[in-house]
């Protein structure tokens, strides 16, 4: 005790040693960005929405919740939100079952594995631009790879074609094509991000346990539902979490092929608050639209860390 | 209740052999323990049986019916892991419940067996709680129970024992022993650790380098081991081994004892002792020194119990002697007992 006493007040002791000031000082860089570039941005968006703010007038006269009735009586809003909620549950759930099997592949040993896993981390590894400006040739209204292979194929352009007559399918021209293609694109994308994610969580699952499971007389799929996946879920909740927050705020995927289009059938709130707040100039309007989720998200965060919390695994 | 027999079984991983030509016969109801060093291939040996892993090579026979290739779920066995491997997602009773529910058992069936195996091991107050909510002992025994649960042919342990603490090791042993008794199942249980191999086996398995050194009792792997190998692998500290023209002489630090106490029923061969080193371990003492022999390979230990109490002192020569009948030869070059009753090494 006097030892640790003279040590602490002795000449020598060094600002590093203070174990509060110390941590305080190496999480301030955090702070710092955390606050200029989210919280001051957040709080602009906060005060935007409650006024009648433009591109043209900025200035903050404060009109209420006024915004936010307007923007929920707008169909296409309305549309907005509808669309959002398809684009991120059906391209969760497909990059959630895609990831698994994918993961699991680059698991086994086979030949050309780093090549493969090379080939699969591009999409995230590219920018999005370019990635989604290369799709946009690929789902061409007329030049379409795919086209041409399923007119290759006979399933298209022909007079008994399954696909139809017409030779092309024009992808991003057809309301239920066109969302299901933005689907694709993000999928493609979001895919090798989970992937990535769910391997670590793979490896971290001790062989051992699979290796009782299959002592145990467990077959693959009793192994796969009822060990696996359940040692899975607090990695796969990160992944969905991750996954659900991003493809809600993003906007690349549909700005760069459809703009929203065709008839709004591909607006989501991201693009819309963009069109409406940015390009129409209405400020105050974009940021309600933007804002709208923002309860909802920060709930659905705090309640998959909450669940992922209690599912821990020793 | 089953024999298993391994012929000739052999595994590679790549250029490396972890296995190397393994025959193997258990006796039914025997406990069987597979005792070697770190990496001489006894849990590849124990997987491969288990069906977790597909041997380069060879045979394996549960009674009498070859299962080389089939999935572990064909064999009717149960594991128990080092680390247990509980099902940490899983509730105690489902743990235990696990193999029972590839069976397709009914429910009501499931909860009395379930019941039964946790019993077994005084656990039935543990079922509700998760694996991470129990001590070390009692995964261990939840292990146990779910090993016991489907009443499998055979039980295959690898150093389920050695996440123990010491205390509890040696109770852990005792009641291993009891349940294989009581049970009667063919065992076959993996240590590096001696004292459990000797306390365990009714037959002990020596292996080095994916080979088979030696099969015995502990009596006989201990008193008689086959080659230099067994010889010093086995006792603690291990055999003497001291040069004599084209012969190792080998003996126990504990058959190595002063002249005036070593028994005069049996034929003596004494030695002039010249100790340089002693060592007080509580129970024993620990001597060191030199044998008065014109060779290289002199050092020898004596391990003298507390009884003996004459008074050794480094630095001075004492007589020594061991009974002829606790002296084992081994050839100098290939390191194999010379005597014709054990003829494993080649």
């Amino acid at each position: 005790m006097t030892m640790s006493k003279t040590l602490h007040s002795g000449a020598y002791r060094h600002v590093w040693d203070n174990e509060r000031l110390l941590s305080s000082l190496m999480i301030a860089p955090a702070i710092l960005y955390i606050a200029v570039l989210i919280g001051f941005p957040l709080v602009l968006a906060i005060l935007y929405s409650l006024s009648s703010a433009t591109t043209g007038d900025p200035s903050i006269s404060f009109v209420g919740l006024r915004n936010f009735i307007a923007v929920i009586q707008d169909p296409v809003f309305q549309k907005s939100l509808k669309n959002t909620f398809i684009f991120t549950v059906v391209s969760q759930m497909l990059v959630i079952v895609l990831s698994n099997i994918l993961a699991r592949a680059l698991l086994q040993e086979f030949k050309g594995k780093r090549i493969v896993r090379f080939l699969i981390l591009l999409p995230w590894t590219a920018p999005i631009a370019l990635g989604t400006i290369g799709w946009m040739w690929m789902l061409d209204s007329i030049f379409s790879p795919i086209d041409w292979v399923l007119r290759y194929a006979g399933l298209l352009g022909a007079p008994d074609a399954v696909l139809g007559t017409n030779p092309n399918l024009y992808w991003l021209g057809v309301p239920g094509l066109a969302m299901s293609s933005i689907i694709i694109v993000h999928t493609w994308r979001m895919l090798p991000l989970a992937t990535v994610i769910l391997l670590g969580g793979l490896t971290a699952i001790p062989k051992e346990i699979l290796d009782a499971a299959e002592v145990d007389g467990a077959g693959f799929w009793r192994r796969l539902f009822q060990i696996t996946l359940p040692l899975l879920l607090p990695i796969m909740s990160i992944a969905v979490l991750f996954g659900v927050v991003f493809t809600f705020t993003d906007i690349a995927v549909v700005y760069i092929l459809t703009q929203g289009g065709p008839f709004h059938s591909t607006q989501v709130l991201a693009s819309w608050a963009f069109f409406k707040g940015i390009e129409s100039g209405d400020l105050a309007q974009g940021a309600a639209i933007a804002l709208f989720l923002f309860p909802v998200m920060a709930a659905a965060a705090a309640l998959i860390l909450r669940s992922v919390r209690r599912r821990e695994v020793t | 209740m089953a024999t298993i027999e391994a012929r000739d079984l052999v595994k590679q991983f790549g250029t490396v052999t972890a296995v190397d030509g393994v025959n193997l016969l258990s006796k039914d109801g025997e406990f069987l323990v597979l005792l070697g060093p770190s990496g001489c291939g006894k849990t590849t040996l124990l997987r491969m049986i288990a069906g977790l892993e597909t041997p380069t090579s060879g045979k394996i026979l549960i009674n009498d019916s070859d299962m080389t290739g089939l999935p572990p779920r064909a064999r009717n066995i149960a594991m128990v892991f080092q680390s247990y491997a509980l099902y940490p997602h899983m509730t105690v009773f489902n743990n235990i419940a696990f193999p029972l529910r590839p069976l397709g058992t009914k429910k009501s069936q499931i909860k009395k067996k379930v019941e039964w195996s946790a019993g077994m091991f005084g656990i039935d107050h543990l079922l509700l709680r998760k694996p991470r909510e129990l001590s070390g002992g009692e995964r261990q025994r939840v292990a146990l129970a779910r090993a016991m649960v489907r009443e499998p042919s055979l039980f295959l342990l690898d150093e389920p024992l050695s996440n123990l603490d010491a205390k509890l090791r040696t109770s852990a042993r005792e009641e291993l022993k009891q349940l294989q008794k009581r049970i009667g199942i063919t065992a076959l249980y993996v240590t590096h650790d001696q004292v459990e191999a000797m306390g365990l086996g009714e037959r002990i398995v020596v292996m080095n380098d994916g080979r088979v050194r030696q099969i015995g009792t502990p009596a006989e792997v201990y008193r008689k081991p086959a080659d230099t190998f067994v010889a010093t692998f086995l006792g603690s500290p291990p055999m003497n081994l001291i040069e004599k023209e084209d012969m190792l002489v080998g003996f126990r630090p504990e058959s190595f004892l002063p002249l005036e106490v070593s028994s005069k029923d049996y034929e003596q061969v004494p030695f002039e002792f010249e100790v340089t080193w002693l060592e007080d371990l509580g129970s024993d003492r620990l001597v060191y020194g030199n044998v008065g022999i014109q060779s290289p390979h002199r050092h020898v230990i004596a391990k003298l119990s507390r009884n003996i109490t004459i008074p050794i002192e480094a630095g001075k020569t004492y007589s020594f002697a061991v009974l002829k009948n606790e002296i084992s030869f081994f050839d100098r070059q290939t390191g194999c007992r010379i005597d014709k009753e054990i003829p494993l090494c080649e």
